[in-house]
């Protein structure tokens, strides 16, 4: 494999792990707080057909985004009403969501628009198109750099970048901050932080519609950056990988990074058979390399390799004691 | 005291969550720009119209009745088996192996051969996660959520590169013998002299799946082992102090639960295709979850509920045929289903409970006066 192969495989794993990495920080916030959401699949969905389809009418991604954001939000009411609210199994809710989902998009599409459960494609303004970062084309013929900046890290969609920067943040958020302390400690001992005055429930519902709008985000990118428009099904299972890569991170941010990148890297080489053959010189089955992050997730899980131990109170609801 | 009679918590309770999701359901079809009544009608001749309708409905039904028993037998041990679907894959590929590779005489011995090895395949899918639960500490959820997907890519792997007969194209097994045909309800019912229709894909896995209700219910009611998965559900630390012995729990608890979504590839595998097809499950293993929570995890319930969404499967495909009402509707209702009926009922409970305990304090004052 040659260095511009290179390039172009890390290029394109970093678009891949965008929404896995958007998805897996929007699971760390809510599992972080005590809610278990297996509903991040479902979410993406929603607000990747929202994008697509506000961003093709009104001809604004912007627009679209905020659509997307919204409609990923709404879902995570229900998933606030049903786990928090009423304290209803937090499984069930997430899996409701994941079906409510997959049949609303594709009614709503072919009501939309009557293309058979997809969105027009979207050009131009309706769509996040790739920024080209400075002197990316001056500094492209240096030896070993000059590819590296133009190739890898210019010419990607913003959401690429924001994704890049939520990392981060919320460790920032999550670890230096009180609101970050009070949000760990409801995951982990609610009667603690309720017993200091503090509103569990309120923390909680924060904590989801943060998952909300990072979904959101997520799906905006499937339907808007990384394709031009939603068709059904779109995310294809990513809602589970960035629940695995949350797992496989031991729910930390930096962490989140390493195994989202890890995971599109995965997905970037599924997509390209050809330079796994004339780099290994064995043929690697697809199928494999499909089912690589669940396998990994597996055996991290069984504590193989480190024990991944989840947020003590993650998917119990909190009874406040009368 | 009870908070409320049991049949409101048995009957009531899930009318009104089906009430609920029904309504919500019809908003959906207005949105749309659809009549709801017109749907629902159209529906319901789709489903129940006629004999051919209803060996449809019949035949996803005996689907759903197989996972959702697998998942009513996990929930009495407390475990969530959310991989019926893997599972009911890789029962899919035990009875595609057992159709080919061995020369049965007859259906009858076939059904019996191709049970056990879709019983036992299934099996294998749930006791892993079942181990790993009970001995590492994996979440059962996450782990049968990944075994849905590796199921998946090696059933792929396997039609496109192992099973596919040589010059095919299509990733799928080939036909099955002729010996290992299912007789379906017409051949059933025609020696009794009631004519059914000969295209419809209902068979004789039905009666095999109303025979797994009874062991279920024999087991899980009537047996020791039964008890014993229902005292680990309602409390670990009482099973564990009575002697109760938890990995063994978990791990029963699951192989049976996989076992019974496994089966369900009699039906669909054996009675349907007659050969194994790429995504032969059509998500019924997540169905089951639906099925499961609707009938109140008790074998009665998972019938009547399995035959209610085996005719929303059928009368959803009539729907799409018919009208301009895509096929995923029927997504939208499942989904409203579980989640009032699963996540919501709290919501739809509390004010149940409330009503009856208002009723049962003013008898009782009025009681007092007299």
């Amino acid at each position: 494999m040659d260095y511009l192969t290179l390039l172009q495989v890390l290029d394109s794993t970093l678009r891949m792990s965008t929404p896995l990495l958007l998805a897996c920080l929007a699971g760390l916030f809510s599992e972080r707080a005590g809610i278990f959401d297996i509903g991040l699949e479902g979410k993406m969905l929603v607000a990747a057909f929202l994008s697509g389809a506000v961003a093709f009418v009104s001809g604004s991604v912007w627009i679209g985004l905020l659509a997307g954001i919204g409609g990923s939000l709404a879902m995570s009411g229900i998933h606030g009403l049903a786990s928090i609210t009423f304290r209803g199994n937090q499984l069930i809710s997430g899996v409701a969501i994941n079906f409510l989902a997959a049949g609303l998009t594709v009614l709503a599409a072919q009501s939309w628009f009557a293309q058979g459960g997809r969105t027009p494609s979207l050009t131009g303004a309706a769509r996040f198109n790739a920024i080209e970062l400075p002197f990316a084309t001056a500094l492209k013929d240096v030896p070993v750099i000059g590819p590296l900046y133009y190739e890898l890290i210019s010419g990607h969609t913003i959401l690429v970048y924001v994704a890049l920067a939520v990392v981060p943040l919320s460790w920032w958020v999550l670890f230096r901050t009180r609101f970050g302390l009070r949000l760990r400690a409801v995951g982990e001992n609610p009667a603690a932080v309720d017993t200091a005055g503090i509103s569990v429930v309120r923390l909680r519902f924060t904590a989801v519609a943060i998952c909300g709008v990072l979904t959101g985000i997520a799906g905006a990118y499937m339907a808007t950056g990384l394709q031009a428009g939603f068709i059904k099904d779109m995310t294809a299972g990513r809602g589970y990988i960035a629940l695995a890569a949350l797992i496989f991170a031991k729910w930390r941010p930096w962490h989140a990074l390493t195994a989202c990148l890890l995971f599109g890297f995965l997905q970037a080489l599924a997509l390209r058979p050809d330079v796994i053959e004339s780099t290994l010189h064995i043929k690697v089955q697809v199928q494999l390399l499909d089912a690589l992050p669940y396998i990994l997730t597996v055996i991290i899980l069984a504590g193989f390799v480190g024990r991944a131990i989840p947020p003590r109170a993650g998917g119990e609801p909190y009874v406040k004691e009368r | 005291m009870e908070k409320m009679p049991k049949w409101a918590d048995v009957l009531l309770v899930p009318l009104i969550s089906l009430l609920l999701a029904g309504v919500l359901s019809a908003l959906v079809i207005l949105a749309i720009g659809e009549s709801p009544g017109k749907a629902l009608w159209i529906m319901i001749d789709g489903a129940m119209g006629s004999k051919y309708n209803w060996g449809y409905t019949l035949y996803y039904a005996t689907n759903f009745i197989f996972t959702g028993l697998a998942v009513a037998v996990a929930f009495h041990a407390r475990m969530f088996n959310i991989g019926g679907e893997g599972q009911a894959m890789l029962g899919g590929l035990g009875v595609a192996l057992a159709c080919t590779y061995i020369p049965w005489p007859h259906w009858s011995l076939a059904i019996l051969g191709a049970g056990v090895a879709s019983a036992a395949f299934g099996a294998l899918w749930a006791v892993i996660p079942a181990w790993l639960q009970a001995k590492r500490g994996s979440h059962i959820v996450i782990t049968t959520i990944m075994f849905n997907f590796i199921a998946s890519a090696l059933l792929n792997y396997l039609l496109v590169e192992v099973l596919k007969p040589k010059g095919s194209m299509e990733p799928a097994t080939g036909k099955f013998p002729e010996a290992t045909h299912l007789p379906n309800f017409h051949d059933m019912l025609a020696p009794l002299g009631i004519s059914f229709s000969r295209g419809a894909p209902a068979n004789v896995s039905f009666i095999i799946a109303l025979l797994a209700c009874v062991f279920v219910w024999l087991l899980i009611w009537r047996s020791r082992l039964g008890y014993e998965m229902r005292a680990f559900g309602h409390s670990e630390p009482a099973a564990r102090y009575a002697g109760i012995n938890p990995t063994k729990m978990i791990v029963i608890s699951m192989t049976i639960s996989g076992a019974l979504a496994g089966m369900m590839a009699l039906n669909n595998v054996m009675g349907e295709a007659e050969r194994l097809v790429l995504n032969a499950t059509e998500g019924a293993g997540f169905i089951g979850i639906a099925v499961a929570l609707m009938g109140r995890n008790h074998p009665l319930g998972v019938v009547l509920a399995a035959i209610l969404f085996g005719a929303l499967y059928q009368g959803g495909a009539i729907l799409a045929q018919d009208t301009d009402i895509p096929v995923q509707l029927v997504l939208v209702i499942q989904a409203l289903v579980i989640l009032f009926t699963g996540a919501l009922d709290n919501m739809v409970r509390m004010p149940v409970e409330k009503f009856f305990l208002a009723r049962r304090l003013g008898a009782a004052k009025a009681k007092k006066e007299a």
